[in-house]
């Protein structure tokens, strides 16, 4: 399988990159580590006529400590997100889901800004950077403007990106909580989640539960009222939507997801 | 680009893939396509000394990059690397169709984790599949390149 044909062109910075976009309109598309975007494009679900190409974006790629929260460029592998010392010790539900990320070949070339940009309801990093309260950086042809993550996932494979925007910070506080646990439900190890749970003190997220990563609100209502973890788990599919696949179907989900947060808000707990 | 050490310089179109570049262009048959879907791992190549899947990148992606496949392992007197003559030695093949991709990715993880456990070695290959399902011998073969330390 090969893509559909498209005009390949490179940016060396930035600026150009949005002045590329700019020119490329509704037919161009940034690519990054293509980890998500080329698979779709050689089944012809994605067909873009203009590719521009980000990945030598080096000034893109970084992971450094900035006023109390930690800055990740959005073209930083995961490979690099999850080897990075500053976020293992700062942030080691971020590292520890970069690295259950697909696969070793796949954390080498996909980057975190890809991840979230590309806005699968079964991706790992969706879930952690929501329930992490970051807030994403874009840049576009008017400046640059923040996003916090509850506003950026807006539904499969749409984001709050204008057209021509380019993602290229993510911002993540420091937790409040310590204690953390990344729960995947997958059937073989380099699936894509058929259900997921990102834990981090009280705070709760869902991987594959609705159209996009969903905060487990009523789990989190029903820690901060003194409710034990195993029976706020029990509240985990609540306000969720699951779709229904050759996986599984809404109930299996829905049992999964109360399954998955019991596990993780007890991991967390003995982490904490 | 450049491919085990020779520099490759074609026109190619821009949807060309990089496993296709290195098949069809530079004359590099080892690299196989297996699934041709990021999953199967077949197509493992590495890219500036990273294990990447070839069928997943294009061509113009690695343009003024270095890529490495199976056949530029052995040295130039034809002795064999020592993560092949492991899989040699241990048998780590059985039809053979993943074992370019097994090696390449082998190289990869010995690269970032010199004396793995077994258990890293089974993760460390997640993302190659053995359809004749010989992973038992593939991991010895892993164990066994690592402790002859040589890599």
């Amino acid at each position: 399988m090969i893509p559909a044909p498209f005009t390949y062109q490179r940016a060396g910075s930035v600026d150009e990159a949005l002045s590329l976009a700019a020119q490329g309109g509704d037919d161009a598309k940034f690519l990054a580590g293509g980890h998500s975007l080329l698979p779709l494009m050689k089944l012809r679900l994605a067909v873009p006529e203009v590719l521009i190409d980000i990945g030598r974006l080096s000034e893109l790629s970084y992971v450094r400590e900035e006023n109390g929260h930690i800055a990740v460029g959005a073209l930083t592998t995961h490979h690099d997100v999850a080897n990075s010392g500053l976020v293992g010790s700062e942030l080691p539900l971020l590292a520890h889901a970069a690295g259950q990320v697909g696969d070793p070949q796949i954390r080498h070339r996909g980057t975190l800004g890809g991840s979230l940009v590309h806005s699968d309801p079964a991706g790992d990093l969706p879930a952690v950077i929501l329930v992490l309260d970051a807030t994403l950086v874009a840049r576009g042809p008017s400046g640059s403007r923040e996003i916090p993550a509850g506003e950026f996932f807006e539904g499969l494979f749409e984001t709050a990106l204008e057209p021509g925007e380019l993602l290229t910070e993510i911002r993540i506080p420091k937790p409040a909580q310590a204690g953390w646990s990344f729960q995947k439900f997958t059937k073989r190890a380099i699936d894509w989640a058929i259900v997921g749970a990102a834990v981090q003190g009280d705070q709760v997220a869902l991987v594959h539960m609705g159209s996009t990563p969903l905060r487990a609100t009523a789990v989190e209502q029903a820690l901060a009222g003194g409710a034990a973890p195993a029976d706020a788990a029990a509240h985990a599919a609540e306000g969720t939507s699951p779709p229904e696949d050759i996986n599984a179907d809404r109930e299996y989900r829905e049992h999964l997801a109360r399954v998955l947060v019991a596990r993780g808000l007890a991991e967390a707990r003995s982490r904490a | 680009m450049t491919v085990n050490g020779r520099t490759v310089d074609a026109d190619v179109p821009d949807r060309t893939l990089l496993v296709h570049f290195l098949r069809d262009v530079a004359g590099l048959t080892a690299t196989n396509v297996g699934c041709d879907t990021t999953s199967c791992g077949a197509c493992t190549v590495l890219l500036d000394g990273q294990s990447v899947k070839s069928c997943t990148v294009l061509a113009a992606q690695a343009d003024g990059h270095q890529v490495t496949t199976v056949e530029g392992l052995a040295n130039g007197d034809g002795e064999m690397h020592p993560v092949q003559r492991a899989f040699h030695a241990e048998h780590g093949l059985q039809c053979g169709f993943c074992t370019p991709g097994m090696v390449m990715a082998t190289v990869s993880l010995l690269a970032e984790n010199p004396r793995p456990t077994e258990e890293q070695v089974r993760t460390g290959l997640e993302g190659n599949l053995c359809r004749c399902t010989g992973y038992h011998n593939i991991v010895r073969a892993v164990l066994a390149a690592a402790e002859g330390g040589d890599i």
